[in-house]
């Protein structure tokens, strides 16, 4: 190989760069987001699991029944226990009184952008 | 012959063309698609299938009353969070008063009677049978609900304004500017937010929905709440609904009817 002596050492501290990230945080993924929980309720519409993995998934299905579909209305979840409306701002946002406490913490954590929030209007922060 | 690469290639694209152009041209001439713009009203009567909502308002009830007009727009644009942006440019308007002649251009004519002409039309998205619309949405972001309302869903518009230069109506509002935003003394756009309802963001198309959200869940719209009888809202493929026996015993104009919309408002004038 030519000008080894030039491509090693650059390689090295290329790899040490893009993993900079990792061995400065000591291989620690930082502390997991504490999201606080609706106080008025124990269950969510879905099981925690699900939610956590597609939430998205099931907001989009809302939007699109809901908007396109003209099906709003009451939402069952797997123990038969009713909630109001299939909407975000009058539907989870009852419950997840906070977007701050609730939504951003994940989103913050895992570096997301939604733009839900663009248009709907999030409840107002009581502190 | 006096040939070169050059000439063949003219020829052989100019062949393409025609041979892609021609037979798709022939086949919507041949199929009736391409129809006439102006026609009768009438004819454009849209065959009975599911519900079409639709309003009848009566003039002489607005002329009666001057500052009624202003309070079913306050209304509609106060519920749905329509930002007041104090200039024409970039007005947002679901729901606005027109004079005569502005609403019915169709209908210009000599020596006009005094009330006509003092008489505030009010209008708003006339929730076409025949939707031009959304013929010429390519993202199908404004579509013909289950109820024939022509309903928005900002979430797949892209803001290319095709919907706005396909509305004869000139009921479609683009947002320039952030409708969340505020003016240079400081201002917010929209006075009071209603938390019940989103507003709209920077780059989207917005009109009347019928107040869809009402309507599912069994309120009239907004408008035609505040309008203390001055407007009637039912379904018009609907033989028993009450909105049927007022277009029967009224003499009422549509806007427009000649360009086969068929406009789901009707005026008692």
């Amino acid at each position: 190989m030519y000008d080894m002596n030039k491509i090693l050492p650059g390689l090295v501290v290329f790899v040490g760069l893009v993993t900079f990230p990792i061995w400065y945080n000591g291989g620690d993924a930082g502390a997991v987001p504490k999201l606080e929980k609706p106080t008025n309720a124990k269950e969510c519409i879905r099981p925690t699991a699900e939610m956590r993995t597609s939430h998205m998934v099931i907001l989009n299905e809302f939007r699109d029944e809901v908007v396109r579909e003209s099906k709003r209305g009451a939402i069952k979840d797997a123990g038969g226990v009713e909630y109001d409306d299939k909407s975000l701002m009058l539907g989870c946002m009852k419950c997840h009184v906070s977007k701050k406490k609730f939504c951003d913490e994940c989103h913050n954590y895992a570096a997301v952008k939604p733009y839900c929030w663009d248009c709907h209007i999030q409840p107002k922060e009581m502190n | 012959m006096d040939s070169n690469r050059r000439k063949f290639l003219k020829i052989a694209g100019l062949t393409a063309i025609a041979g892609v152009a021609a037979p798709s041209a022939f086949n919507s001439l041949l199929r009736g698609e391409a129809v006439a713009s102006t026609g009768h009203g009438e004819s454009a009567a849209p065959a009975v299938a599911g519900k079409q909502y639709g309003l009848v308002i009566d003039s002489k009830k607005f002329l009666a009353d001057p500052s009624l007009a202003e309070r079913c727009v306050s209304a509609c644009h106060s519920i749905h969070n329509v930002p007041d942006f104090g200039n024409k440019k970039d007005e947002i308007k679901w729901i606005w008063v027109e004079k005569y002649a502005n609403c019915f251009p169709e209908h210009s004519h000599l020596k006009r009677n005094e009330a006509l002409e003092q008489t505030p039309f009010i209008t708003m998205c006339n929730h076409c049978a025949k939707p031009p619309c959304v013929r010429a949405c390519p993202t199908q972001a404004t579509f013909k609900n289950k109820d024939g309302i022509v309903m928005m869903d900002y979430h797949r518009c892209i803001g290319c304004r095709f919907c706005m230069a396909a509305c004869p109506y000139g009921a479609r509002s683009f947002n320039w500017r952030d409708p969340r935003g505020k003016d240079e003394m400081g201002k917010p756009f929209i006075k009071r937010f209603n938390r019940d309802y989103p507003t709209r963001t920077r780059g989207v198309v917005e009109k009347c929905t019928f107040c869809n959200e009402r309507v599912l869940r069994g309120l009239p719209p907004a408008c035609v709440e505040a309008s203390a009888g001055a407007m009637i809202f039912g379904d018009l493929n609907n033989p028993s609904d009450p909105i049927n026996e007022v277009l029967k015993g009224n003499f009422t104009i549509q806007r427009k009817p000649n360009l086969g919309t068929s406009p789901s408002l009707f005026y008692i004038i």
